[in-house]
């Protein structure tokens, strides 16, 4: 490094975080045995801790279970509930089942996505917000579904949406 | 405590609920309640109750099926009928409380139905109305009735009676009985469940597993969330049945993570059968051990099929490998292993307990039993539902479904997800059993079905499938991997408008060697949506081709705005509105949409007044009389 001082102070920020992440992984650790098929429900439990798979995570959870961290890494990106990058603090899925379709969930995604800035997959810059789709919540009978954060809103349409952010601002 | 002691205790528990001086009330707590704000009417009565001093018992209970009706409850007085009250807000719900609760007027203008002996004036019998009518619960037997979080409910109602049957039997007299009852997966594939069972309890070994499948992955379908959620018991009684007879002593739950409810009711009742000895080291005092983890889905599709959700359980990515070996003979680490789903295995514990023979009643030669659906779409009365084999389409849409709403007309019923196909309207009378449905090149899949009416695109809601599909074919296979993507593509250029003579007939390439040469069933049957569209409705396919026409108006690209002359009063609002500033005019001026800019929103469309009603959104040829730049209004107003 050129400029040590720059390069310490880089260091011991990365160090902090690295030892944040470290710690919390031990205590979802500990209730683990290390066998693989422990893999995809520690996945899970890092996940909802963190919000996301951190890639320091990853390679320590590699570690642990004795397995190529190219495994780990491909069974975090193989399943879909599984996020590379962190999300937001609201979590809005639009179901894109079959029934929501016939019933019109395209149009609720879109204006979803118009009211929020973004499309389906992405984060609110201010991390406020992450859209998401699913491929179905199993709620067809009040189709289309709206969940945010594990709330579902069933029967929705277009104009309706506001309501979903208004309750979530509560 | 003996199975017979503890059968005791729920009954005597069961009957001093049933018997009871307070007023009980049932109200309808799965997925789908809680959606169309069953916790706001659980809030109201909780409040409203313990305001005016009233002594009641609410059980919160599964989905009895009626989800049209949601939120739903059930009001039961001493010594009359239960009265069911649907489609409840917090204000019908004080209404309810005020009238009947408190004074004795059961409101049978609110009213649903009653059940139970007696009548009451001016309410008909629940299970008379048509929507009930058709329907035989076998599996659903208990869905609605019982409190899930709560064993006793299960036992009193003659729940782990086919398990305490099945351990005096030997494991092959078991195993023959499924085999008389006739019952076939009810996964999809429609595969004998006694001969499969046979296979995995021949293979010699000290280990084999049980998994129960309930990744239930179609969209469009939650039977299995629904029965989980209203009567896990039911499941987890097949599966040690199962278990018992093939010879394993541990069992997996696959489960969706996107079924948040039914796990934790699963979680509940295993915690609960620990308690009651049903389920450890010594079930029943039998000697026979078995133990049920539960493994949470983490969102693939593919892990429905059997060998991808093996792999997913070991740890790994969910990727399917090609059979043999079967799991029979090498599953869950290399051991036997035997998989059903959900709704089968609630089905074992029904037949053991009543016998083969009363559960052959039911059905067609071929299909016995019943099925469970879930009836969505373009249909009255949604819901979940459970009918005899060999039920006409017909019957199931119009009298338990109450038609299509708005007096649409019919286009065609979507079975099986993904993996299925469309039955058009001219098939309506087919009778649902496994074969009519391949015959018709779709397949009774899990239990989605699907209406759909003169609104929907056949084209596009083929995209929809194929969509899915491609985003959820894992990889492994070449045809599979390559094929829906290839597929998706073309669909995609017909309903933007670049569809090429020729194409359907390619489609019908692929779809061939796609569903022929695929490694899994993802694959195999990924097709069908294609085939099936292809074949019942082509005419839309050339429609989109040739004309460059939607007649559905839900392909965005085929479709066109404009502003009628004769009905435009210049008002201004949609050029305001026009997120693209596609429209000129001026005030009293005719307005005039650009086509070059416009990009289809349909938000002109929507905010013409509707006195105006001048914008029209039209498929096809450019209606006569459009003006190329702004006139003066010629429209009086």
């Amino acid at each position: 490094m050129e400029n040590p001082s720059i390069g310490q102070n880089v260091q011991v920020g990365v160090t902090n975080q690295e030892a944040a992440i470290q710690k919390r992984l031990n205590e979802i650790l500990h209730s683990y045995k290390g066998s693989q098929d422990e893999l995809i429900p520690i996945l899970q439990q890092v996940q909802q801790v963190f919000g996301y798979l951190p890639e320091l995570a990853m390679k320590k959870l590699a570690k642990f279970l004795k397995l190529p961290e190219s495994t780990v890494f491909g069974v975090g990106t193989f399943y879909a509930q599984f996020k590379l990058l962190p999300t937001g603090r609201n979590i809005i899925r639009v179901c894109r089942g079959t029934a929501c379709h016939v019933r019109g969930s395209a149009q609720i995604l879109a204006e979803i996505g118009k009211q929020l800035g973004i499309s389906a997959g992405e984060t609110t810059p201010d991390l406020e917000y992450s859209l998401e789709t699913i491929a179905c919540f199993g709620s067809c009978a009040l189709a289309p579904v709206v969940v945010a954060n594990n709330k579902v809103h069933g029967r929705m349409t277009v104009t309706k949406v506001g309501e979903i952010f208004n309750k979530e601002a509560q | 405590m003996s199975f017979e002691e503890i059968k005791e205790k729920a009954i005597l528990q069961w009957k001093t609920m049933q018997q009871s001086e307070s007023i009980r009330i049932l109200i309808g707590m799965g997925t789908c309640g809680r959606a169309a704000g069953a916790e706001d009417i659980l809030d109201v009565l909780n409040q409203e109750l313990a305001k005016r001093n009233i002594q009641t018992d609410i059980l919160p209970v599964g989905c009895i099926g009626l989800c049209y009706a949601e939120p739903l409850i059930e009001v039961i007085k001493p010594g009359k009928p239960s009265v069911f009250y649907g489609n409840l807000t917090p204000e019908l719900m004080s209404e309810i409380i005020a009238d009947y609760l408190i004074a004795d007027n059961p409101r049978p203008d609110l009213a649903l139905g009653t059940r139970g002996e007696g009548t009451l004036d001016g309410i008909p019998k629940l299970f008379d109305l048509p929507v009930l009518k058709p329907q035989v619960r076998i599996s659903l037997r208990n869905c609605g009735n019982i409190d899930p979080e709560n064993i006793a409910h299960y036992i009193a109602n003659g729940g782990y009676e086919g398990l305490a049957k099945a351990l005096r039997m030997k494991p092959q007299e078991v195993i023959d009985e499924i085999k008389k009852s006739g019952l076939r997966g009810r996964g999809g594939a429609g595969f004998a469940t006694g001969i499969k069972w046979q296979f995995c309890h021949d293979v010699p070994g000290d280990i084999k597993y049980v998994i129960c499948n309930a990744d239930e992955g179609d969209p469009g379908a939650f039977m299995d969330r629904a029965l989980l959620e209203g009567d896990p018991h039911a499941v987890l009684e097949g599966m040690l049945i199962g278990a018992y007879a093939i010879g394993a002593l541990e069992g997996y739950i696959y489960i969706r993570a996107e079924y948040p409810l039914a796990i934790q009711r699963l979680r509940i009742a295993i915690k609960q059968m620990e308690e009651y000895g049903l389920i450890g080291d010594d079930i029943m005092g039998s000697g026979f051990k078995f133990h049920i983890k539960i493994k949470e889905g983490a969102g693939a599709f593919v892990c429905g099929e059997e060998t991808a959700m093996m792999a997913s359980i070991e740890g790994r990515r969910g990727m399917p490998r090609s059979r043999p070996p079967f799991p029979a003979q090498s599953g869950l680490w290399g051991k036997p292993t035997n998989i059903n789903n959900v709704e089968t295995w609630s089905n074992v514990s029904a037949i053991i307990a009543k016998g083969a023979e009363w559960y052959a009643g039911y059905g067609t030669e071929k299909s016995k039993g019943t099925k469970n659906f879930s009836l969505v779409g373009k249909v009255v009365r949604t819901g979940l539902i459970e009918v005899p084999m060999g039920i006409s389409l017909r019957e199931i849409l119009y009298e338990i479904g109450g038609g299509i709403p708005e007096n649409k007309r019919l286009k065609a019923i979507q079975t099986g997800g993904p993996s299925g196909g469309f039955i058009p309207e001219s098939l309506i009378d087919l009778p649902v059993d496994y074969e009519s449905l391949t015959q018709a090149g779709s397949i009774m899949g899990s239990g989605g079905m699907v209406v759909i009416d003169e609104d929907t695109c056949m084209v596009d809601i083929t995209k929809f499938f194929l969509t899915f599909t491609q985003a959820e074919s894992c990889g492994k296979c070449i045809p599979c991997r390559w094929g829906t993507k290839q597929m998706l593509d073309i669909l995609v250029d017909i309903t933007e408008g670049r569809g090429k003579p020729g194409d359907v007939e390619l489609l019908q390439e692929l779809a061939e060697s796609v569903k022929g040469n695929s490694l899994c069933g993802l694959g195999q049957t990924a097709p069908n949506p294609v085939l099936t569209s292809i074949r019942y409705f082509r005419d839309e396919y050339e429609e989109h081709i040739v004309e460059k026409r939607c007649s559905a108006m839900q392909c965005q690209a085929l479709i066109s705005y404009y502003i009628l002359p004769d009905k435009c009063q210049g008002c201004m609002i949609c050029a305001r509105n026009c997120p693209v500033q596609a429209i000129e005019g001026g005030k009293r001026m005719v307005h005039v949409i650009d086509q070059d800019k416009c990009i289809n929103c349909g938000i002109c469309f929507d905010v013409c007044p509707p006195k105006f009603s001048a914008v029209v959104k039209v498929s096809g040829p450019k209606p006569s009389g459009i003006p190329e730049k702004p006139i003066p209004v010629v429209a009086k107003s």
